[in-house]
């Protein structure tokens, strides 16, 4: 027993705290969306998401109550095997799970259901941390990079599926972790480089001034070096290329699904079609921006409580906090992700095992991610995807996922004391 | 080279965060039109109208109140018409309402309520309510329309009718909108903001799809409308029905002022309409027809047209006359009929014989010597001296401008000045001669119904009125009528001038008006004759009764019904007597007068 009462000395309390204000800020935020002042439940009615809640809530108190008593070892150990079982459950999603809009996203019985995608991403970080766990697993090298990108495409592939480009995308926040691993710099210029190019095509409504813009970087670029034959070709061919893919886009982009389609355009255009296509930004813009300084009292928002704003009590949950507590209660919450993501950087960078501090920032990079698109999409920065925000959202997976996520984390660093003996 | 990567993924953090709190600074904080859209989604503001105030007669009886009526309201972006066909039959409209209805709603707002169909009547609501579930957008939204249960005094009482654009524009405060109802003629404009009352606001919330969702704020912001404030007026019901029964199928004015107080005790202008009329769904089309009938119903004639005084302003020169000295009782002339035309009467006559016998030589003579005081020896210099000073005189008496009777549209009438006949002659180009016709009350003299009414005020008072006013007190309170209304005007003649003078009316009417005569009420009076250059002339006649403690005062207009004795004699005495005795003794001369046969 003297081993639990020294690793709950070790337990990281200012993750704990902020991980235990986050959830019952979006409690209270669930509630502050369905609620209905004419017919006025209270928050604990089961009867309404609130009430449903904090059933979740409850139930992910005892996860973590058997994540904290659990023996660490356990996590690597198993971490192969929950990897493969995670995949085996992908694979079989769309067989045994529920169609809903088209996409199969929930297996379960009756109304316990589960997002397979959703938990997936704690055992691909798991896999992931035991894959590279390796002294000399070194991401300069390409076998390696092959591997590490491997194991993380694998559910990509799976989840695309169902299809829910949403939570694929939520895989590649890993780069963020590869990044820290050491997976090359010049990567990571030429991805932002290209996506940058990719939202100016897709911005810029003539893309003759972005082929004017490349020819003159390329043109920069070729007299900046030593000007051989190679290089003047090889930048040709490559503005070329770039000239070509930007002007390819729209045409990429006509071939996409309409429901795609249109969630690119809005970005682009928010006052296109308000009514339709732009509907949810439009009005989840609303919400959030009447709120003012203040905001307009907790349960006195006109916004999300008349359902202007669709998903109000799931990705759209920021609305109703933008709404009733204005940019203060942005500015806390979005401090408190901050917060929490600083901690956690913190904490992974003081592992001396490598397999908790990639597994540790594996948490950074899926929780940022969420974090930086799920309220950049309320606001209009970014297009719609159906991402949940982490703690806050209403639904069981959700909360779940990111408790099992995090708290595997802070019993991985409560434990990091027992590991150094094992590494050195 | 991997210690500096935390930093780096410290700083994206850090930025990400940056990023999101600048646009939510951005949305939230600078710019305020997202708060403008969100009230706009959710908060819909609906105006509660106010009940228009009552309005009652002298004695308690209710002269106007309100009818409830309903509007068809619809929000364009909402409003689905479905099955058109069906919608017609439920709704009782053309196609083309609904189009013409539609798109003018459409014009003005999307989302906002216009009304569809206006005015629909009880029943007819009734019919439809059950329907209106089926219709997103559309609501009724109820209001009243102005009700009469007796259909009487149209013109002074006025009627309401939807807001110009003029009026709107006029309205600096903004207290109406589109659509409102304002008065548009007699006490319902004048008393318009009395009337009125305050309209009242409520937000109400409603959800996405326009459902109400309650008072916005618990009503924090909400006010409740004001019913507006009853009137009581100076009218007696009994007295303007049987006036009104009088001067049916004539053209003209009677005019009944209670002379101590200058109440209006009735003012009728044949032809009338009845006021029920213009109110509800069929306003546009009668007001439309009662403004093309060449007999011009809507034309209120005691306070807007204007005729000659005639014989009756004798009355007036005489108590000048007294007042400056220039004649005394004694006061004898002939009657030379060389100066202007007289009847066969017993000559020369005294100040008393000139008005029982109405003789026009008197009066020509008296006049100059009013006017020519010599007090220039150019004789043209003297007129005009003399014309000037007299018409000062004469405007007191109540005339020349309007008197500020409580409605819209009043006409001062006209009493010439030196200015008018400089114009038609030229200056220092006319003389007495040129202006004699006013010393009979012919000529450039123009006088209103109740101007006339007014005067008959005068004599019965012995020298004073009051403005006449339809008002007599404001939610029961009498004080509270406009203080102009309770201040006294002096006329300028001395008390006692009027003795003779009062005698000498009720001498007057044994000869001249010999029907207006009642046993046990003394009448005053005195009979004209207004000169119509278009057909038969005007009977005219002023009174004020009972001689000794005058209780009316009554001018009597009958538009081509010839000599004042006959048909506005008749039907000012039977008035008096209504008044007075509260029945008619006299059921012939009833006869007479509704038979309307006034010649020979």
């Amino acid at each position: 027993m003297r081993d639990s009462e020294i690793q709950i000395n070790r337990v990281d309390w200012v993750t704990v705290l902020i991980y235990f204000a986050l959830v019952a800020i979006g409690w209270f935020n669930i509630y502050a969306a369905v609620y209905d002042s004419q017919v006025d439940k209270s928050i604990f009615d089961f009867s309404i998401n609130s009430g449903k809640q904090l059933v979740w809530i409850g139930t992910a108190i005892l996860m973590i109550i058997v994540i904290m008593a659990a023996d660490y070892r356990l996590f690597e150990n198993l971490s192969i095997i929950l990897y493969l079982i995670f995949i085996g459950i992908l694979i079989l999603t769309p067989f045994l799970g529920k169609e809903v809009n088209g996409q199969v996203l929930s297996i379960g019985v009756g109304s316990f259901r589960i997002q397979p995608g959703e938990f997936a991403k704690f055992a691909t970080a798991l896999a992931l941390a035991k894959v590279m766990e390796r002294p000399n697993f070194d991401l300069a090298k390409s076998k390696n990079q092959l591997i590490a990108l491997g194991v993380l495409l694998l559910p990509v592939a799976l989840i695309l599926l169902q299809p829910d480009t949403g939570t694929a995308m939520v895989y590649f926040s890993m780069l963020i972790m590869f990044y820290r691993e050491g997976f090359p710099q010049r990567y990571y210029v030429l991805g932002l480089g290209f996506i940058a190019l990719t939202l100016l095509a897709l911005g810029i409504e003539n893309n003759l001034y972005l082929a004017i813009g490349i020819s003159a970087v390329m043109l920069v670029l070729i007299l900046m070096g030593k000007k051989t034959w190679q290089r003047i070709v090889v930048f040709s061919l490559l503005g070329l290329g770039l000239i070509a893919y930007s002007y390819s886009l729209d045409f990429v982009v006509s071939k996409l699904p309409k429901h795609q389609q249109n969630r690119i355009m809005v970005l682009f255009n928010p006052d296109l079609d308000p009514l339709g296509v732009g509907w949810n930004v439009t009005q989840s813009k609303i919400a959030i921006g009447s709120g003012g300084l203040t905001g307009k009292g907790y349960l006195q928002g006109t916004q999300t409580k008349f359902d202007f704003v669709p998903e109000q009590h799931t990705d759209f949950i920021f609305c109703t906090l933008g709404e009733e507590f204005g940019w203060l209660g942005s500015l806390i919450v979005i401090s408190l992700f901050a917060s929490l993501l600083f901690r956690l950087v913190k904490m992974a960078e003081r592992q001396k095992n490598r397999f908790s501090r990639i597994y540790g920032y594996c948490v950074v990079s899926i929780l940022l991610f969420h974090f930086m698109i799920n309220i950049a999409m309320t606001i209009g920065l970014f297009p719609v995807v159906g991402i949940p925000l982490p703690f806050f959202s209403y639904g069981g997976s959700s909360l779940w996922s990111f408790t099992l996520l995090l708290f595997i984390f802070i019993k991985l660093d409560a434990s990091r004391a027992q590991q150094l003996g094992r590494l050195s | 080279m991997n210690d500096q990567r935390p930093v780096v993924i410290i700083i994206f953090i850090f930025l990400i965060s940056a990023v999101l709190l600048t646009k939510l600074f951005m949305i939230q904080v600078v710019d305020d039109s997202f708060m403008k859209k969100a009230e706009r989604n959710a908060i819909q503001r609906v105006v509660d109208h106010p009940y228009r105030g009552l309005v009652y007669d002298r004695n308690g009886k209710l002269l106007v109140y309100n009818n409830p009526i309903f509007d068809l309201m619809v929000v364009p972006k909402e409003f689905e018409v479905g099955d058109t066909t069906r919608f017609l039959e439920l709704f009782g409209i053309t196609k083309e309402h609904l189009i013409e209805s539609y798109n003018a709603a459409k014009k003005y707002s999307s989302v906002k309520p216009s009304p569809l169909i206006k005015q629909i009547s009880t029943t007819e609501f009734a019919k439809i309510q059950d329907f209106l579930i089926d219709y997103p957008g559309l609501f009724i939204m109820t209001r009243s329309v102005r009700s009469y249960p007796n259909p009487i005094a149209s013109h002074a009482l006025g009627y309401i009718g939807e807001i110009n654009a003029r009026q709107l524009e006029l309205d600096t405060l903004n207290y109406y909108s589109q659509g409102d109802y304002v008065g548009l003629s007699g006490m319902e404009r004048f008393y318009e903001k009395e009337l009125r009352g305050a309209k009242g606001v409520k937000y109400k919330m409603v959800n996405v799809r326009g459902v109400d969702k309650g008072p916005f704020k618990n009503g924090e912001y909400d006010t409740a409308s004001v019913a507006g404030i009853n009137l009581t007026s100076t009218l007696d019901t009994e007295l303007q029905l049987y006036g009104e029964m009088l001067m049916k199928g004539k053209t003209g004015s009677v005019v009944a002022i209670e002379p101590k107080t200058g109440e209006i005790l009735a003012m009728i202008s044949a032809p009338f309409y009845d006021p029920n009329r213009l109110t509800g769904a069929e306003f546009s089309k009668n007001y439309s027809q009662l403004n093309s009938d060449n007999n011009k119903p809507l034309f209120n004639r005691p306070v807007m047209a204007t005729y000659p005084p005639g014989s009756i302003f004798k009355i007036v020169q005489s108590l000048i006359g007294l007042q400056e000295g220039i004649i005394t009782p004694n006061t004898t002339f002939a009657c030379n009929k060389s100066l202007v035309a007289c009847h066969n009467h017993p000559s020369p006559v005294n100040l008393f014989g000139a008005i029982r016998n109405s003789c026009n030589p008197y009066y020509h003579q008296a006049f100059r010597q009013i006017i020519n005081r010599e007090v220039s020896s150019n004789t043209y210099k003297d007129t005009e001296i003399g014309l000037n000073a007299w018409r000062e005189k004469v405007l007191k008496f109540g005339l020349g401008s309007t008197l500020g009777v409580d409605m819209s549209g009043e006409r001062g009438g006209d009493i010439p000045s030196s200015k008018l006949y400089d114009k038609f002659y030229g200056e220092g180009r006319w003389k007495y001669s040129t202006i004699y016709s006013l010393s009979i009350g012919q000529g450039e003299m123009l006088v209103t119904p109740l101007q006339m009414a007014n005067l008959a005020a005068i004599f019965a008072n012995k020298g004073y009125y009051y403005t006449p006013h339809l008002l007599k007190a404001v939610d029961g309170n009498p004080n509270a009528i406009p203080d102009k209304y309770r201040e006294r005007h002096n006329v300028g003649v001395d008390a006692h001038h009027f003795d003779m003078i009062q005698d000498a009316m009720a001498e007057a009417l044994y000869g001249t008006a010999n029907r207006a005569i009642i046993q046990d009420i003394v009448i005053a009076g005195k009979t004209g004759t207004a000169q119509n250059p278009h057909g038969e002339d005007h009977s005219v006649f002023v009174a004020f009764a009972p001689k000794d403690d005058p209780k009316i005062a009554i001018a009597v207009y009958v538009e081509n019904a010839g000599w004042g004795g006959r048909a506005a004699a008749s039907t000012a005495s039977l008035m008096i007597e209504k008044y007075i005795r509260g029945e008619i003794t006299r059921p012939a001369l009833q006869e007479y007068v509704l038979a309307g046969n006034f010649a020979d």
